[in-house]
Formats: structure tokens, sequence, C-alpha cells
């Protein structure tokens, strides 16, 4: 048998505080905003963006007062190089948030789209729902509807500790992570 | 032991450790990168109240897996087929370097792209590789640092610790890649531009995994740069090389191992990116999947119940980063892809070939390390066990039983106390209290520090003479 | 209650002054000391360097030897991590002795209750903890907490403290090139204290530490905390 002691149900007092606490500690921009102001703030965000991509369940009203071209990945997927032209951002969702650890943990779900699409671009905006966001690790792993589907742990934008053992952010996943947080 | 492939010392210890002590430069790079992983460890496990309980149910989850390894594998290799994956066995690392180099050859590929593997540095697959005429880019920061220079990776975590910045800038700049400055975020920009094409190109990506999971045939791989999922996400073809120890028996046992490997390794909270994958999925990453399971002496290990513990290692290297003897010598004085206190137990029971027998004396016993483990592998216990094989040398062989022979009994040892004191006597009237040369065997003694020398009576001899 | 002392080896011959204070503090205390002749060695350095086959017998006469007694105490913190955490797997039925068997701050602290114990050592002290102590014992801070008490001494924080020496008993031998590395190191943290003397639990490691500080005549001495405490 093994014994589990350890936390299952972790309840920090706030848990969007820390979530924002550990993302800004990462190097991750985080804005928060009411379901009404989402579409303003992504906006915002995407100042200056001339082309984005959004996987087929972002809904068009996160999209709403956004002025470039948004890519779709379907009914035909969009080319690696798409992906890898210079100025694109992508706009997902995500499956769950832990606020222990500032991690978003994608599962391919329709607001999130193929893997490659949240890794080639340069630039990766997460919409994180306030009741999205757990505690610890085993809330979030245990909230996912099918933990076969590919899924991915991001925890800040991709970085390196590879020389003298010092946190460099940037290397070769979106340098830049946008985390917006729609509080309900 | 019937391991091979790179975890056996070609040189004892302590021959390979002391050429490597007389660098400098080498020794202040380990200092300040060990000294700095260290705190920031420290830092992020204290923040964590059940931090005990997680350790021991870490412990209980891979002592679990061990008592019924076959089970699981069959159950792993079950479920990941039905998933659309290829799963094949290997019993050593040359059988294991030749699969996979059948595997990409059947691809017709010329170029692979690697992810940081512990588990393809142990079988010597590069090597094979490039016998084949393929060529292995390795993608993670520092294993393409150690692959420029030529070198062999000196850490578990961070292959090439023992370089800093500037020595990384020059290695850049001699094989065409331009860095402005020695500042690391314009090495890590020089390494993106340099890998960008090859990962958007490559048609088949080579893996380890971090961990498996039995039930559903998942693989996880926890990285920090991204390059794990390019190689993961971007190719037509994914190979993974697996140990057959990397096995967690529920997908619910993830939740254990990924709070404490990312917070033991790299002294985060959680790493940057953490990919799980499940045979092939449509339409998203490799659509041709092959997970290659790798004993190379791990069933070995197994068979010993005191060493088997060495198992539940999950290559975090928080061992080696509290090591005092790493940290004066670096890994490749351990010449095994394992280096450090958890190499000074796995190479050894992995491999009985060259040097091997040396390192489980690579150690103070000073218990830092299992410390730090965050699967409680009581290294010092198995170092201790594994000195109980030998080989000895027979001098010291006939020295500890004929100590041990005195000292068991009360007379022998009484008067071998006698006569230690006397003969110390002429040396202690012309030296006084201490000694700067002493004879062989002491000889390695006083090479760094004087001796004290027995004063005029015995402990006993005052004890008989005042209280009996 | 009957307490006994276990002197260990390497303290009967070469640093029997430490016997002689942990008797002088115990009897000042009020307690009264047993010798018994029997003993010798805990077998630590057969087992540690691979002859368990050797040690087994010193463990057997150590476990018959002290049987009798209601409490052991030995200025060693690695001879006392021997007998605790090695003996029951070793010697059937040495559970129980194992078990009485203290370190001395152990002893003061825990079984008799005492951190003063009316000790006066007007000097400048540095401790190291030694590993065994620190990490199979857990002393923690019993040893600093009697130093604490002990009239005029003034207890100076070490800087990496908790880091092993590099003795690790026959490791000074057969590595003694890092063991010389390890050794240097700590020996400049001491140096750098300013203390006049460095304390630890363990006369093995201050052996080690005080020929690395003799070697390059630095002013800091090593001495065994027991004569600190027996000191007035």
């Amino acid at each position: 048998m093994v014994p589990r002691e350890y936390e299952v149900a972790r309840a920090p007092d706030d848990l969007v505080e820390m979530l924002v606490d550990r993302l800004v500690d990462y190097k991750a921009t985080v804005r928060r905003c009411s379901v009404e102001g989402l579409g303003g703030v992504l906006a915002e965000v995407l100042a200056g963006t001339e082309r984005i991509v959004a996987p087929s369940g972002v809904p068009e009203g996160w999209l709403s007062a956004y002025q470039g071209e948004v890519l779709r990945d379907e009914p035909r997927p969009l080319a690696v190089a798409d992906l890898d032209a210079p100025g694109v951002a992508v706009v997902t969702g995500c499956a769950v948030a832990v606020a222990e650890t500032g991690t978003l943990i994608l599962d391919a779900g329709p607001d999130q789209g193929r893997r490659a699409l949240t890794l080639v671009p340069d630039h990766h905006i997460c919409v994180v729902h306030s009741g999205q966001i757990v505690g610890g690790v085993p809330q979030a792993l245990r909230r996912l509807a099918d933990p076969t589907r590919p899924l991915t742990l991001v925890s800040g934008p991709s970085a390196t500790s590879d020389i003298e053992l010092n946190r460099v952010e940037g290397v070769h996943g979106p340098r830049r992570l946008d985390v917006v947080i729609v509080d309900r | 032991m019937t391991g091979g492939g790179n975890i056996v010392a070609r040189r004892p210890f302590p021959a390979a450790a002391k050429e490597k002590l007389a660098d400098a430069q080498l020794r202040a790079n380990l200092r300040r990168a060990t000294h700095t992983i260290r705190d920031k460890r420290l830092r992020v496990v204290a923040e964590v109240p059940d931090w005990e309980a997680l350790r021991v149910a870490g412990a209980a989850i891979k002592d679990d897996v061990l008592s019924r390894l076959p089970e699981l594998l069959e159950q792993f290799e079950a479920a990941a087929t039905a998933a659309g994956a290829v799963v094949h066995w290997a019993r050593d690392a040359a059988g294991a370097a030749a699969l996979v180099t059948d595997l990409v050859r059947a691809t017709g590929a010329t170029e692979v792209v690697k992810v940081k593997s512990m588990a393809t540095q142990e079988i010597g697959l590069n090597e094979e590789l490039e016998a084949a005429g393929i060529a292995a880019v390795e993608t993670d920061l520092a294993e393409l640092i150690v692959q420029l220079a030529g070198d062999t990776p000196s850490h578990i975590l961070v292959p090439a610790i023992h370089y800093n910045r500037s020595q990384i800038r020059d290695i850049f700049a001699r094989n065409g890649l331009t860095a402005l400055t020695d500042d690391p975020p314009a090495l890590a920009e020089a390494a993106r531009r340099h890998l960008r094409a090859k990962f958007l190109s490559a048609k088949v990506a080579i893996s380890g995994a971090n961990f498996a999971v039995a039930e559903s045939g998942t693989l996880a791989v926890v990285e920090s740069e991204g390059n794990g999922r390019m190689c993961l996400t971007l190719p037509e073809t994914l190979i993974s090389v697996v140990g057959i120890e990397k096995l967690v028996p529920t997908f619910r046992d993830l939740e254990v191992f990924l709070q404490l490997l990312p917070r033991s390794s790299t002294g985060e909270r959680m790493n940057p990116y953490t990919s799980l994958w499940t045979g092939v999925t449509p339409g998203d990453g490799p659509q041709t999947v092959h997970v290659v399971l790798v004993d190379n002496g791990r069933t070995d290990t197994l068979a010993d119940d005191v060493g088997r513990q060495a198992l539940r290692c999950i290559r975090c290297s928080a061992c080696l980063n509290v090591c005092p003897v790493y940290e004066r010598v670096g890994g490749h004085a351990y010449g095994s892809v394992y280096p450090g206190p958890i190499g000074a137990i796995l190479s050894p029971q992995m491999s009985g070939e060259g040097a091997n027998h040396t390192l489980p004396y690579a150690s103070t016993l000073c218990g830092a390390c299992y410390d730090a483990c965050p699967v409680r592998i009581n290294i010092p216990e198995v170092l201790v066990h594994l000195r109980q094989t030998g080989p000895h040398p027979a001098a010291e062989r006939a020295a500890m039983r004929a100590l041990s022979w005195t000292m068991r009994s009360r007379r022998r040892y009484a008067a071998a106390l006698r006569a230690a004191r006397r003969g110390a006597a002429p040396l202690r009237w012309v030296t006084g209290g201490t000694v700067r040369r002493l004879p062989w065997p002491m000889s390695a003694w006083t090479a760094a520090r004087d001796a004290p020398l027995p004063p005029k009576q015995t402990f006993r001899e005052w004890w008989a003479r005042e209280r009996s | 209650m009957k307490i006994a002392l276990f002197v260990t080896c390497v303290n009967d011959l070469v640093f029997p002054d430490t016997g002689k204070a942990v008797v002088r503090v115990l009897e000042r205390l009020g307690h009264t000391v047993e010798f018994p002749a029997g003993q010798s060695c805990c077998g630590q350095m057969h087992a540690n360097s691979g002859y368990r086959a050797e040690a087994l017998p010193l463990a057997r006469n150590f476990v018959e030897t002290f049987d009798p007694y209601d409490a052991v105490v030995a200025p060693s913190g690695s001879c006392v991590a021997m007998v605790r955490d090695s003996y029951p797997r070793l010697v059937p039925g040495s559970a129980s002795v194992a078990g009485r068997t203290y370190e001395l701050s152990e002893l003061l602290v825990d079984v008799l209750g005492v951190t003063d114990v009316g000790a006066a050592f007007p000097h400048r002290v540095t401790y190291h903890p030694t590993c065994h102590g620190l990490r199979m014992l857990r002393l923690g801070d019993r040893p600093r907490a009697l130093l604490r008490a002990v009239r005029g001494l003034e207890l100076i924080d070490l800087p990496g403290a908790e880091e092993c020496c590099g003795f690790g008993g026959t490791f000074a031998m057969k590595n003694a090139g890092v063991s010389g590395a390890m050794l240097a190191d700590k020996c400049d943290a001491i140096v750098d204290t300013g203390a006049e003397y460095v304390a630890a639990v363990d006369n093995s490691c201050l052996a080690h530490i005080g020929g690395g500080l003799s070697r390059h005549d630095a002013g800091a001495k090593p001495i065994h905390y027991a004569g600190i405490l027996a000191a007035s």
C-alpha cells in the first residue's frame, strides 16, 4: 500500500492572487478582467499584432474588438510556416490552472487546439476563467477529462537554467506569455 | 551487473578525481553552480508543507513498481500498443542502440533531433547513429554546448555545468554560432537561431521519458526550453528510449512526482513545460510513435534487496548538487553518464565492468544526498552495502582482519593500546603532540594534514589508576 | 540510573582527555559513571569500509558489554550512529541497548534534562556539526545549546557549517585529494570566523580538521565540546 498522507486539496486564501504571483515570478504578464471586459483586454494585449491563430473553440466574442487577421486551423490545418511567420500570436483557453505552481494545463480541448499551435508562434495569450483555477497539482490532474489526450503543462514562457544554473527566459517555446484571468 | 554502454568508469575514481581537482576553473564553476541551485532548492522545498509526505509517497510508489515490474511492463505495452505506439524491448545498451538506429534508418532520415535523455546517453546512441551516417542533433541547450565542444556531459540535469558563460560563448563561436555577449540571454538566443530550422524540418525525433504510465501507456517529458515540445510535436516519427524503471502504475501517481521533480531538480515550483502523450493522436503530433524499453543491468540491480532502491531514482540531480565530493571534482571523474552519489550506487550495480568498483568509495558518507533525495534513496546505506563486496586491497584486508581480531578480546585490545601508546612515545618526544609526515599507509593522511599522537596514558589506564 | 561510558577506541588511545571530560561533567551533575573494561570498538570503520564480517564480533562485544546498563553515553556522534543505525540489523536482539545508547548531548539534554552544566570557558568558539551527528542522529541544536550556557563562551556561527569536513573514515586515505580539498575549505571557513577554538562532537573529524589547521599554522585549535563542558 502506498501511503498518501500528502495534501490532495490545497486551499490557499486567494487562488487568483497566488496564481498571479507565481506567473509574474516566471516573467509572464498577467491581466485580470470581467467576462464583459475580455474582448477589450485581448484587443489591448494584441495591439500591434497583425495576425493571430485561434483554435476553433475560441469564441468569436473573445476577438470581437481585435482588428487584425484571425487564422483558423480548420477546415485545413495551418502549415508550420504559417505558425512560424514573424509577429504571429496564438490565443487559447486552457483546461485547468494551478495556483501554487503557476501552471496552465492544455489538454488539446477545442479552445486550445493541437499542440503545435501553442508552440511555434512566439507569443501565446492564454485566457483562464477563475473557476478553472485550483490550488495544487493533485486537484488539477484529477480535473482533466481525459488524461490520454496530448497534455502540455505550461509554467511561464520558455526558459533555461543551463548556463551557470541561472534561469533565463526565452528559448524555443513562446518567449512571451500573456495570461488573462477572467473573474466571475 | 551485466549492463554496458556509457556507464562504465574506465579509470579508478581517485585517479580521475585527482586530475579534476587540479582544474581551478572547473572547481570555481562547479562551486558557483551547485551553491546557486542548493539555495533555490531549499527555498522552494521549504514552501511545501507536505514535502515529507510527498517523499514517502514517491518512494512507496516506486517500490511498488519495482515489486511488480514484469506485470506493469506488460500492462504498459498493452496500453501503449492499443493507443497506436509500437513497443520494443532491448536487453542491453548495444541492443537498444542498434534497435533505434534500425528504426531511424527505416525512415530514410539522415538527421534526427534529440530531446535531452539520459537513457540515450547511457546506451551510446549518438555514437551508434553517427556510425550509421545519421547526424543526431542535441537540442537541449546544455547538451548542445557539450556536443559542440566535443565533450561529454558532467551532470544529469545540466550537462554543461562545468562551463561558465564565457567558455560557452567561445564554444559557440568556434562552431559558427554568434552571440553578441556572454550574457545567458544572448547565448540562449544564439541557440534558438541555430536550432529553429532543424526543428521545423526534422522528420524524426528521439526522446527519453521521465515517466511512463502503466495503466494508460502514457509517456511524460519534463523540460524547460521548449526544445522537447518541438521534438515531441513537429516530426512525423517519434522514438522514445525508456529505462524499465521509469514506470508509475497510474496517471494519478504523477501528482506526486510532478511536485517532487521540478523542486528537486531546477529548484522551481514547476518547470516551464511538461508534455504527456499516449501513443498516436490523429492530427496532433507524430503519427508514428515507437517506445523502446531498455533493461541494461536494471534487472540485476533489482535482484539486490538493499541496492534496488537506486532504481527509484527520477534523475533530479539534487544529490549531485548537495554532494561535497561532486562539487570538487565534477561529473567526469565518475566515468559514467550517471555521476555523483546516485551514480556511485547506480553505475556499479548496472555494470560490473571497468573501475566501477571504485565508485562506492567516492563518498564521505556525509548523508547530504539522502536528505535531498525526493524519493528517499538511502544512498549512504547502499554505498556501505556495495563496499562489502569488494574487491579489497590485500594489505587493507589483512590490517582490518588483524584489527578486528585484536579488538574483540579485552586482553589483546588492552595490550595493543599499551603498545601503540609506547610506540608513539619517541615520536612525541621529538615532535610534541603532532606529526607532519608518517610512513605508508599513514602517508596518505599526512599528505594534507598533521596527525595527532597518543598521549602518555590511555583512558583505560587513567581509569584503572584513578577510579578502581 | 546506571550510566556506562563508551569511550570509543579512538578516544581511549589518542584523546583520553575527552573521556575524562565526560566523567567530570556527569559527576559534577551528581551522576555515577561506570567504565566497563570489556569495551573496545563499535566496528564502524570495519563496517563502513566493507568489512562487515570483521565488524560483527565487535558489535556483539558491544551489545554484551553494555546491555546491563540503563544508559550508555559516548562522546562521538559517528560511533553512536553506528550503534543506533546499524546494530539492529547487524546483531539480533541489539535494538534495546542501541536505543539506550546516547551521544553526550542527547544524554544531557533529553535524558537528564540539563543544558547548563556549570562550565566556564572564556573563549571565542565556533561549532562544526559533524555529519553523523547532524544527519544520522539529528542532534540539531543540542550541542550548541549546551555551549551557549557555558559562562564566558562566545559562540560564533560557522559559515557553511553543515558541509562535510572531508574526513569520512578511510575516505581520507583512499581519496586523499578530494578529502584535502574539502578540508581546506572547512579550515578557511573556521579561520575566517576568528574563533580561538573549533568544537565538535567527534574527535575523528576534529583530528582531521585540527591536522589541517595545524599544517597551515592557523590560530584556531580543535577541541571536543566535552572538554569545554568540563572546564570550570
